[in-house]
């Protein structure tokens, strides 16, 4: 009979990853460069949320944007054609989630873009947005400074109790679509005491992209949380 | 949700031993996985078969997984509970000053090999 020879590892599967993510954002901090890590369920406005942000930051600072999708392109072209600015489309090949390896890849196909040398003229601020999804993503470190989510009125003020983990990993919870909220049995208030529940730090800033309210306050959060990181 | 991932990132990590201790099979690899770690045991293994047979290492190798109980603490009593009956509040004081004190992992505790 053959010997069975046990080898002991005791390794979380995460640990790879968390440690390359803590290099990605030490070399990002080096560089200058601001990552921000955003997230939300299908549909609930990250892409228009995101132009809105765009449009209103790009005459001060330099931006690029990647977008990760498991196929497609219609959100970097959008971005591309509503803002001017940099974007690139990211396949996870039919992951449901990004991790700091493909994180460091798109940041590497940024900077092959013909349209600017990202080493030589660094983008001041690079949004990732992740794949739609409020479960995945929360698990695996980006790489990213921050991670901010979108939650929309439709979704209701539930979701920080039906996924925890999520809330608990994000800095900022822009609550989208406020517009319709005469339209919903959504409570901002419970809302934000559940957020709160899972994240006493986490700031709650209510937007509604289509009409830009709210936009303001979370784009200056952005330019302060990039002026800072830069010091 | 995630599994086909958590895969793929467990087989690299096994490649790796594997090359470290000059091992051509692997024959069992052992997870421990704790019961608030998000992770579905079935699609765990579902996806291992996938992805693990498309390697010449882990061809037929078994993932065998091994439950940890999560288990919260409370600062208010000092007391343990179990996590998934009774979630953030403390069952023997009442009190929400509590913390998740194991359940989240998601670890690989041996390999066996012939």
């Amino acid at each position: 009979m053959d010997e069975v020879k046990v080898i002991e590892l005791k390794k979380s599967v995460f640990e790879a990853n968390d440690r390359n993510a803590d290099n990605l954002r030490t070399e990002l901090k080096q560089r200058g460069v601001y990552l921000l890590n955003l997230m939300s369920a299908p549909g609930s406005g990250k892409t228009t949320t995101l132009i809105q942000t765009i449009n209103r930051l790009k005459d001060k600072i330099r931006i690029a944007v990647m977008e990760a999708d498991i196929d497609s392109d219609v959100d970097a072209i959008k971005i591309k054609e509503a803002t001017g600015v940099e974007s690139i489309q990211l396949h996870t090949g039919g992951m449901c989630h990004l991790d700091a390896e493909m994180t460091r890849q798109g940041l590497a196909g940024i900077q092959d873009s013909k349209i600017q040398k990202f080493k030589d003229e660094p983008y001041d601020l690079v949004i990732l947005e992740n794949v739609g999804n409020l479960v995945c993503p929360a698990e695996f470190d980006t790489g990213a400074v921050r991670n901010a989510m979108i939650l929309s009125v439709p979704e209701g003020h539930d979701k920080p109790l039906k996924y925890p983990l999520m809330f608990t990993v994000c800095d900022v919870v822009v609550i989208n679509k406020i517009d319709v909220l005469p339209y919903f049995d959504f409570d901002l208030e419970k809302c934000k005491e559940y957020i709160h529940m899972r994240n006493p730090k986490a700031i709650v800033i209510p937007v509604c992209a289509k009409t830009g309210e709210g936009i303001d306050q979370f784009a200056e959060w952005l330019l302060t949380e990039v002026k800072k990181w830069k010091k | 949700m995630h599994e086909l991932g958590i895969v793929f990132y467990i087989i690299r990590d096994v490649k790796q031993a594997a090359e470290e201790n000059n091992v051509e099979h692997v024959s069992t690899v052992v997870m421990n996985i704790g019961e608030v770690s998000t992770i579905v045991p079935e699609y765990l293994t579902d996806c291992w078969r996938w992805a693990a047979d498309k390697e010449e290492l882990l061809k037929g190798c078994e993932l065998k997984i091994e439950p940890i109980p999560a288990v919260t603490h409370c600062d208010g009593c000092g007391k343990d509970y179990p996590t998934v009956a009774h979630g953030k509040i403390c069952p023997h004081c009442g009190s929400p000053d509590t913390w998740l004190k194991q359940g989240r992992e998601v670890e690989i505790k041996e390999l066996l090999v012939r």
